[in-house]
């Protein structure tokens, strides 16, 4: 499992994980899990348009999550936002099936984009993630506060001058340059799962914005990891231990939440005075 | 017209009987989808619309793993989803982001599993493309019956439901006020949706089943606002999408590149995109335009 060829998979797959875990924590946030299904989907498109051209793939993705990502944010600034997302989708997978019916050879291919070959990352791969996932990380992390405000409190974003049209679209690119480099990774539809599931687990944890993300980056390390060593012992898709380590990890989640609930309340009866659990509520509320 | 089936699809396949189904199916279902979809853009819940579409798509692969109908799989899967999004999305809008995005995300973990089994036990590398993308002229002539006693069915949830169903969509509270019971009413509609939307995708494709749902409707509400206008609107204009990306796909095999006819979800999406950017050109201000919540 630890062979030489694995080295490159194990640590491509870690990087991945990071940036899905940090930057999923402001999906979930958001409440932006469509657009984090759209994207890298409607990416794969672009995936196809590259084969198609004989160009490198990454590039090919990364052109079509950013065009993903501007006609999402740019048309969905007069419309609703999921309706603009599904239209974008189903448009880039119609050019997506152009692409593939043009080319010769295309089951094997699409399987491993739509679906992950992480089992077969080469050693040149390895830079290029590295770089994009460093820039990716950076971005959410320097505009950390104004996210934050305008992704929970939009109206006191606005009123500090966080524009939250700008926030937007600095999120949807964020998002196209974190895609570019999963997909040819975890695939298209897994990089949803990874960062859907370990960010929501993680905010069921904790309320603390911080170690929330943190939380939600080891839990993607260890979704990962797990589905790798799944993936390599049981020769199944790795796609499927991602997506369903997102569902179990979310389910504890979900499973400590209503625990504490019930002892918070049990509790409370009886040593803490009313406000304090208004003002836990509160926090909970405005994280949430 | 026989040379130009035969070098698109399998030899056998593809006939004028194929072409008759193709439209006759996909005018059933863009006239189920566009009704339905008006509700589901109206309560934003585009995603859940997409997201059962795919996760249908995973009870086509296992049901072709264990070798039943896979409409029987697509249905039962969809049907499985909707209930599991309503468990777990309680709460609010966000919560019910999340709650689409989990139940996504598994489905597709499964799929994988399932399209693996598929490949590996069966040796069939089409699975993949078919079962993803659709094909809308290989529809068997005898899930026709099927398909519109599903969409019967479907319809007949929204008919049944309008009322109260359109003022839970428009105003959860007064609807609750008035003594509607809101969630009970949100959940059978998610059961007409998933089934609605799991027959869409065995017969055309997950891709063009979102389309349909959501476009035409958006596009609809774009141009008017009462809403059974809208619905018949949605309707008729998924028909037209449908039936001009037929015959697009058929002159297409005299375009660039040569020989080779371009796929007819291609045309019908960008049909409906541009259908869609057309409607928003008034720039009236309608239903479908309120505050959008993901």
């Amino acid at each position: 499992m630890f062979s030489s060829f694995m080295v490159n998979t194990w640590l491509v797959a870690s990087i991945v994980a990071v940036v899905a875990g940090v930057v999923g924590f402001f999906t979930v946030l958001r409440g932006s899990s469509f657009v984090a299904h759209a994207i890298p989907q409607g990416a794969f498109a672009g995936a196809a348009a590259a084969s198609l051209l004989g160009v490198n793939t990454i590039l090919g993705l990364g052109v079509f999550a950013l065009l993903a990502a501007l006609g999402i944010g740019g048309l969905g600034r007069r419309g609703r936002h999921d309706v603009v997302t599904a239209l974008a989708l189903v448009m880039m997978l119609g050019l997506g099936a152009l692409f593939l019916s043009s080319s010769v050879e295309y089951a094997p291919e699409i399987y491993s984009l739509l679906f992950g070959e992480v089992l077969g990352v080469s050693r040149n791969e390895i830079l290029p993630t590295l770089g994009i996932a460093i820039v990716s990380v950076a971005g959410v992390l320097l505009l950390y506060r104004p996210l934050m405000l305008s992704s929970v409190v939009p109206e006191i974003g606005e009123a500090q001058g966080v524009r939250a049209y700008r926030m937007e679209m600095a999120f949807l690119v964020l998002m196209a340059l974190a895609t570019s480099m999963t997909v040819p990774v975890v695939g298209a539809l897994l990089i949803f799962s990874l960062m859907i599931g370990p960010p929501a687990a993680a905010r069921s944890f904790t309320s603390k914005p911080l170690h929330a993300m943190a939380l939600s980056v080891v839990i993607a390390l260890g979704t990962v990891w797990i589905s790798i060593a799944g993936s390599y012992l049981s020769n199944w898709p790795v796609g499927f231990f991602v997506g369903a380590m997102g569902a179990v990890s979310y389910a504890l989640g979900r499973g400590w939440v209503l625990g504490r609930r019930r002892h918070i309340s049990g509790g409370a009866a009886r040593a803490l005075p009313a406000s304090n659990v208004a003002g836990v509520a509160v926090v909970e509320e405005g994280v949430r | 017209m026989h040379h130009i089936a035969d070098l698109i699809f399998e030899p056998g396949l593809f006939g004028s009987s194929a072409v008759r189904t193709a439209a006759v199916v996909g005018a059933v279902v863009a006239m189920v989808s566009g009704p339905i979809g008006v509700f589901t853009v109206v309560r934003g819940q585009s995603f859940a619309g997409h997201a059962l579409s795919d996760v249908a798509t995973t009870g086509g692969s296992g049901a072709f793993l264990v070798g039943v109908s896979p409409l029987l799989g697509y249905v039962a899967l969809g049907v499985v989803a909707a209930g599991a999004m309503d468990l777990i999305g309680i709460e609010r809008a966000r919560g019910r982001d999340v709650a689409t995005g989990i139940v996504l995300g598994a489905g597709l973990g499964l799929s994988a599993l399932f399209l693996y089994f598929d490949t590996t036990l069966h040796s069939t590398t089409g699975a993949t493309m078919t079962i993803l993308f659709g094909s809308m002229f290989a529809i068997a002539g005898s899930t026709v019956p099927m398909v519109v006693t599903f969409s019967a069915i479907a319809v007949g949830i929204v008919v049944l439901l309008y009322r109260p169903l359109l003022l839970s969509s428009v105003s959860m509270e007064v609807a609750a006020a008035r003594g509607v019971p809101v969630r009970l009413v949100g959940l059978l509609y998610l059961l007409g949706l998933s089934m609605a939307v799991a027959l869409s995708a065995v017969t055309i494709g997950a891709i063009l089943s979102t389309g349909l749902l959501i476009g035409p409707a958006a596009t609809a509400l774009r141009v008017t606002k009462r809403p059974g206008l809208a619905m018949l609107g949605a309707g008729l204009i998924g028909v037209a999408a449908v039936w001009l990306g037929i015959v697009l796909a058929y002159d297409s095999f005299y375009w660039p590149p040569r020989g080779h006819g371009w796929p007819v979800s291609f045309f019908v999406v960008t049909l409906i995109f541009l259908f869609y950017l057309l409607g928003r050109l008034p720039g009236r201000r309608t239903l479908a335009a309120g505050p959008g919540v993901a």
